[in-house]
């Protein structure tokens, strides 16, 4: 298909070089982008409308085999634990790299679970399922209470344990050495 | 290494137009007239003659050929094969760990024959694998395939991998090594040390060019790229790498990307740990902060010494040639080969101890290196017979230096003791020791 946009006609008449863009591909639509767009960030502007509860992700949890690889509650099965052996009492970094607990976004949890699970039919949660089972792996590690009831607007707004207790990745520049001071 | 030719049912040497010499020597006397008349023979005659000016003992010498004859056939002629007397393969990474395919077909990290190599490029089909977790790989047809660019850029754009294929191309060299890629005492060879990196050539678009195509808007700070697995593996980087050197690749080695390494698109991002190169490349994602998916998740750490050294990688070499499970004959001449490489741009300068570090010598470097690949260092060494060490250490255009892993535990404050892990990809001299027998092991603690 050719590019509607103006630049292409310019590409014609100018040379290549100069010219802006290669007038090459066609513009995404809206409706595609909403399809493709499955990267949640952390505000959580592309969550799709749906809503779920603890109580129906217990079931779901069940229901879609989660506890076949992950065990009961998510815990003491093949695949990695979705539960915290220790509790909030327990520093953050000391809790062990269990998702549902030490990322720092709730959308992460959601984000990951929506496209990468379960594991041999990935893709097949609908939205309210997703949210709902993200309540439940959130409230077996005491992130929330068993009544909030997760959609578009309560999962970002989940305040997450580590909260802002983790390091930023460096200002990556072209041709520098990868730690400031560091001679290695 | 033992086994026989295969010997097919019914060959018979081509038979040869010319009278072949009935010694080398004689050869070498007519061979100027003869040399052309000799390639109608099989291949496999003619190095053998070529190779020297003497007798071997165990060469057949008068009017008979050496070696069976390969018969032609279609696959040979269609897509070429290596010989069957070599035999290099890919094993599980970590060594000893779930053999790829499982019983359910899933890979698993494969580790590259690095030691046997020559020059910098690594044959397709021996390039490391690393999947996200166990995984499927997906056919993709490339007929149907699409890369679409959106976010905070003017416009958003999509476009078939025929499209791709008609923007100005770039080919270039570039490493990629898996953060797992981590030598211990435990290893025995080198494949199992340091086989998780591999160095191709790399042909593709640049991703500024497209992303120019789409018009970046001031507020983009970093791009996620997104690849069509099922785990759909996404990592966010900042955007100025996008724009400085991120390739989008469709071909690889001078064919089109394996299906192992990405097909039939993939992102190359040059000098960072491999996780970062998305393969199966389907949505670019330019955004206006870090997105925190899952892949970035893996990343997060406490420190920021931690984040900034599990990012992009620090200079590293290994001496692949001698080096363990290998026997050196005996004292006398030995060519010390290996490969160095930097995140961090160019290799500048390799040196090579042959006294445990007591003293260093430079290597030479075999081609001029490029930024972000492998390139191939060599040194000249005469083995005297005695018990000793070997390693290689190398030092980047922008100044970092490949430390001892002793240095490293001296620059944190850490006592220096078995079991020391350091911080970030691991990339500290290796040694290989040589025993009196010139049997070689694992010279770390
Ligand atoms: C067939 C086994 C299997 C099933 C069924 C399965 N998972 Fe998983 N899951 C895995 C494996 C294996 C991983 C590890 C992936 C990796 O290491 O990249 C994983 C990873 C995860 C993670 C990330 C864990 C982490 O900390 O890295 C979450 C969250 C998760 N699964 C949730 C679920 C949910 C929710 C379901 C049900 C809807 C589910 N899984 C079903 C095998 C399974």
């Amino acid at each position: 298909m050719v590019s509607f946009r103006l630049a292409a006609v310019a590409l014609l008449l100018a040379s290549p070089v100069l010219a802006e863009t290669y007038g090459i591909g066609r513009q995404t639509t809206p409706e595609e982008l909403k399809r493709l767009d499955i990267s949640i960030g952390p505000e959580g502007d592309e969550l799709p409308v749906g809503r779920g509860t603890v109580k129906d992700g217990e079931a779901l949890f069940e229901e879609k085999g989660c506890v076949f690889c992950h065990g009961e509650q998510g815990a003491g099965g093949s695949a990695p634990a979705l539960k915290a052996e220790k509790g909030p009492e327990a520093p953050i970094w000391q809790r062990g790299r269990i998702l549902p607990v030490r990322a720092p976004f709730a959308t992460t949890v959601w984000d990951y679970i929506y496209r990468a699970m379960p594991l041999g039919i990935e893709g097949t949660l609908t939205a309210d399922e997703t949210y709902a089972i993200t309540a439940y792996l959130l409230y077996v590690n005491k992130v929330i209470p068993e009544s909030l009831v997760l959609d578009k607007e309560s999962l970002p707004k989940v305040k997450m344990p580590i909260g802002k207790n983790y390091a930023d990745l460096p200002d990556w520049k072209p041709k520098t050495p990868r730690l400031k001071g560091y001679p290695y | 290494m033992t086994s026989k030719p295969p010997v097919r049912i019914g060959i018979r040497a081509p038979t040869n137009p010319i009278e072949i010499p009935k010694t080398r020597r004689e050869f070498f006397k007519t061979g100027a007239t003869l040399a052309g008349g000799l390639t109608l023979a099989s291949g496999a005659v003619l190095p053998a003659l070529a190779e020297g000016g003497h007798d071997h003992t165990m060469a057949a010498g008068g009017h008979e050929n050496e070696s069976p004859m390969i018969l032609g056939s279609a696959e040979l002629v269609q897509y070429g094969s290596r010989s069957p007397f070599e035999k290099s393969v890919r094993i599980p990474h970590p060594a000893g760990s779930t053999a790829s395919p499982d019983t359910f077909g899933k890979m698993f990290h494969i580790a590259s024959p690095i030691g046997e190599f020559h020059g910098t490029i690594t044959p397709s089909s021996l390039h490391y694998v690393a999947t996200t977790r166990q995984s499927y790989m997906p056919e993709i047809d490339p007929a149907k395939h699409t890369l679409t660019i959106h976010g905070v850029v003017d416009r958003p754009l999509t476009w078939t991998l025929a499209d791709l294929k008609r923007f100005p191309s770039v080919s270039r060299l570039h490493f990629l090594e898996c953060s797992g890629n981590r030598h211990g005492p435990q290893n025995k060879n080198v494949q199992e040390s340091h086989g998780m990196t591999s160095c191709a050539e790399w042909t593709g678009v640049l991703l500024s060019t497209l992303i120019k195509e789409c018009g970046l808007k001031t507020s983009a700070k970093w791009f996620v790229a997104e690849g069509a697995e099922e785990v759909k593996g996404a990592s966010s980087m900042p955007i100025a790498k996008a724009m400085d050197d991120v390739l989008v690749a469709y071909g690889m080695n001078g064919e089109a990307v394996r299906p192992q390494n990405g097909y039939p698109l993939r992102i190359v991002v040059p000098g960072f740990e491999g996780i970062f190169s998305t393969k199966y490349l389907r949505r670019i994602k330019i955004v206006d902060r870090y997105y925190m998916n899952y892949n970035d998740y893996g990343h997060l750490t406490e420190t920021p010494t931690d984040a900034a050294l599990r990012y992009q990688i620090g200079p590293k070499s290994i001496i692949t040639r001698p080096s363990g499970s290998q026997t050196l004959a005996g004292p006398g001449f030995y060519e010390i080969t290996g490969l160095a490489w930097s995140g961090g741009g160019a290799i500048k300068s390799v040196e090579v101890s042959t006294d445990g570090g007591a003293s260093w010598k430079r290597a030479e470097l075999k081609s001029a290196p490029q930024r972000m690949a492998h390139v191939r260092f060599s040194c000249p060494w005469n083995w005297d017979g005695k018990a000793t060490s070997i390693m290689s250490r190398c030092t980047d255009e922008v100044g970092q230096k490949q430390p001892t892993l002793e240095q490293v535990a001296k620059y944190w404050n850490k006592p220096y003791v078995k079991g020391y892990t350091m911080p970030g990809l691991n990339n500290s001299v290796m040694p290989w020791t040589i025993a009196q027998d010139g049997r070689i092991t694992n010279g770390l603690l």
